[in-house]
């Protein structure tokens, strides 16, 4: 094995791309704030570029989430085919701090009243007589306030402390023989059973707080897992497109054929997932037909018809047809094209979630704000996760299966 | 008319085999048959099984699935007596698709699954009743076997290759009388 190629060092042209992205990302960001203005709205400060920072927060944050969930889920399974990508996986998910902290600080601006992203956050929601008394909100203001921070933090600090725990033992174990180095993996093996039962938990819950509470009126229970899908599916093309450039460059050469293919089955796979609940929201609430719940379908399907119709045939259709075959699924060139465009789709999704709730009928079409938002966090996104895989060698040295996934084939 | 002697090559694992497989297939020895306890997979490009079909009857049942299915609910609720759930629309299909999508769906994995496993139970015929063909019992526990019908020249070659590979057994089975084809 080429020794050189283990250690992954970050090209310039992609360090460069990354700064250009996050420089114009920046300057739209700012352009955003100045010129996002609606006159005839008073209620309206800058409320898109707001939703646009959120949601790019949000959905970067979440990719890390699902890495880390996925990591767990390997070894909660003791799985062993994923053994030689974990080094990708982890990358990934060490942008969660990175996410996390994006997201507090839109939650701390927010409850300083400096946007209006969360309507239960408004002063006087919950005092009648207020100019923004909300019977509804009233009724249940006891779920959000403190109990929502608690919670929120909460969240917070079991995935991070989850996340960097499997990642800390991973590196121990390596540091030490291959008889010492045993125990470190039944730790994980443990430490990931209890991540899925609290992650089980929080994804849907987190889910019902940072997203559904946007609708505060509304309410699914599909939500959470809706979310959780969406989640899922863009960690795995984050992982597919990682991994297939990373071969491109030369590294990674201990990860066979049938790995790759089977990276892009989850991604085909989860696919499915997401459409299966995004058409199971939609399908109950449109059958039943209550007011109260049909109003969220109401305001997407008034004005951001375009946008709805794009999300499910780009992250559903498209993977279908297009990642069908199993030659497609071996095709580095597939791979990389359907997985930047579900990417793209999984960003829309997101999009979708955050608008209606927020902007509502202002809503004029995907513009240079939602573009340059997203080439900010992007830019981000891959600064950090290049810079922490150029940290560890790109392979595991102790782990117990990596035998078994240098030659997984089939 | 010709006569063809039948090999029988023993393996204990399936890595030899599959190198056995490579070897035999390079010196142009036509492998007639593989038989294994469990399946091995790559390994139909190996021995030169052609590319399976049973893909393609899968997409064809599933369509015809998505098509009885579609009719049959067209005919239910909109042609022949519409009915009125919940106040959904009734007079065309299109307008109330959202509630035909599970049904559609179900129906499609139903013949596409069913079909493809009758096809391939019949194709293989795996019928009731139907006699067990593997020549070696052993094959159903923990070995593994190459099934050879070759003449007297190549015969010789592939006992060489198989026992170079590593088969702990090549067991000749007697020969079979082949009538040819005109």
């Amino acid at each position: 094995m080429n020794t050189d190629k283990l250690n992954f060092v970050v090209p310039a042209k992609a360090k460069m791309t990354s700064f250009i992205l996050m420089a114009v990302g920046l300057v739209s960001i700012i352009c955003m704030f100045i010129f996002d203005k609606q006159p005839d709205d008073h209620h309206y400060h800058a409320t898109r570029a707001w939703a646009n920072v959120f949601a790019g927060s949000f959905f970067f944050m979440a990719i890390a989430l699902g890495a880390s969930f996925f990591l767990g889920l390997q070894y909660a399974a003791e799985a062993g085919w994923a053994t030689t990508i974990k080094r990708v996986i982890e990358a990934v998910t060490w942008y969660l701090p990175v996410g996390l902290s994006f997201m507090l600080l839109i939650f701390i601006l927010g409850q300083l009243q400096m946007h209006t992203i969360y309507p239960w956050m408004a002063q006087g929601i919950a005092t009648e007589g207020s100019e923004n008394y909300d019977a509804v909100i009233a009724a249940k203001i006891g779920y959000f306030g403190i109990f929502w921070w608690i919670r929120t933090l909460l969240y917070m600090a079991a995935w991070i402390l989850f996340t960097w725990k499997l990642r800390q033992n991973s590196v121990d174990a390596d540091a030490l023989g291959h008889e010492e180095a045993k125990g470190f993996h039944w730790k994980n093996v443990k430490l990931s059973a209890w991540f899925m039962v609290v992650f089980a938990v929080t994804s849907s819950t987190s889910a019902w707080d940072w997203i559904m509470s946007i609708d505060t009126h509304w309410f699914s229970t599909m939500m959470g897992w809706y979310i959780f899908s969406g989640m899922w599916v863009s960690a795995m093309i984050t992982v597919t497109i990682l991994v297939v450039w990373l071969k491109k460059l030369g590294y990674l050469e201990f990860v066979t054929e049938s790995t790759v293919h089977d990276i892009g089955k989850w991604m085909f796979a989860i696919s499915f997932l997401w459409t299966y609940l995004y058409f199971s929201q939609f399908m109950l609430i449109w059958y039943a037909d209550i007011p109260e719940e049909v109003v969220y379908f109401q305001t997407r399907w008034e004005s951001y018809k375009a946008l709805m119709w794009t999300v499910l045939f780009v992250n559903f259709a498209f993977p279908m047809i297009m990642l069908m075959s199993r030659d497609s699924k071996r095709n580095y060139f597939f791979l990389i094209f359907v997985g930047v465009i579900i990417f793209i789709g999984h960003y829309l999704d997101i999009i979708m979630v955050v608008m209606p709730g927020t902007i509502g009928h202002h809503w004029t079409g995907i513009s240079w704000m939602e573009i340059g938002n997203f080439l900010f966090f992007l830019g981000v996104f891959i600064y950090v996760v290049l810079t922490n895989l150029s940290k560890r060698p790109l392979m595991v040295k102790n782990h117990p299966f990596l035998e078994e996934s240098a030659h997984h084939s089939y | 008319m010709a006569t063809k002697q039948i090999i029988h090559g023993i393996f204990g694992d399936e890595v030899p085999l599959l190198d056995s497989c490579a070897k035999l297939r390079a010196a142009g020895i036509r492998i007639k048959d593989v038989f294994t306890p469990f399946p091995v997979h790559g390994i139909d490009p190996i021995v030169g099984v052609p590319r399976t079909r049973l893909a393609i009857c899968a997409f064809i049942y599933g369509i015809t699935g998505l098509s009885l299915s579609t009719l049959m609910m067209w005919y239910m609720m909109i042609h022949d007596w519409p009915n009125d759930i919940g106040g959904k629309p009734n007079w065309n299909y299109y307008s109330a698709i959202p509630a035909f999508i599970p049904i559609t769906f179900e129906a499609t994995v139903f013949c596409a699954a069913h079909g493809l496993a009758l096809t391939y139970l019949l194709r293989c015929w795996l019928v009731p009743g139907a006699k067990a063909k593997n020549p070696d019992p052993r094959t159903t526990d923990d070995k593994f076997m190459i099934y050879l019908e070759l003449n007297d020249e190549q015969s010789k070659k592939a006992d060489e290759i198989l026992r170079a590979t590593g088969a702990e057994e090549v067991n000749y089975k007697g020969t079979i009388t082949i009538e040819p084809k005109y």
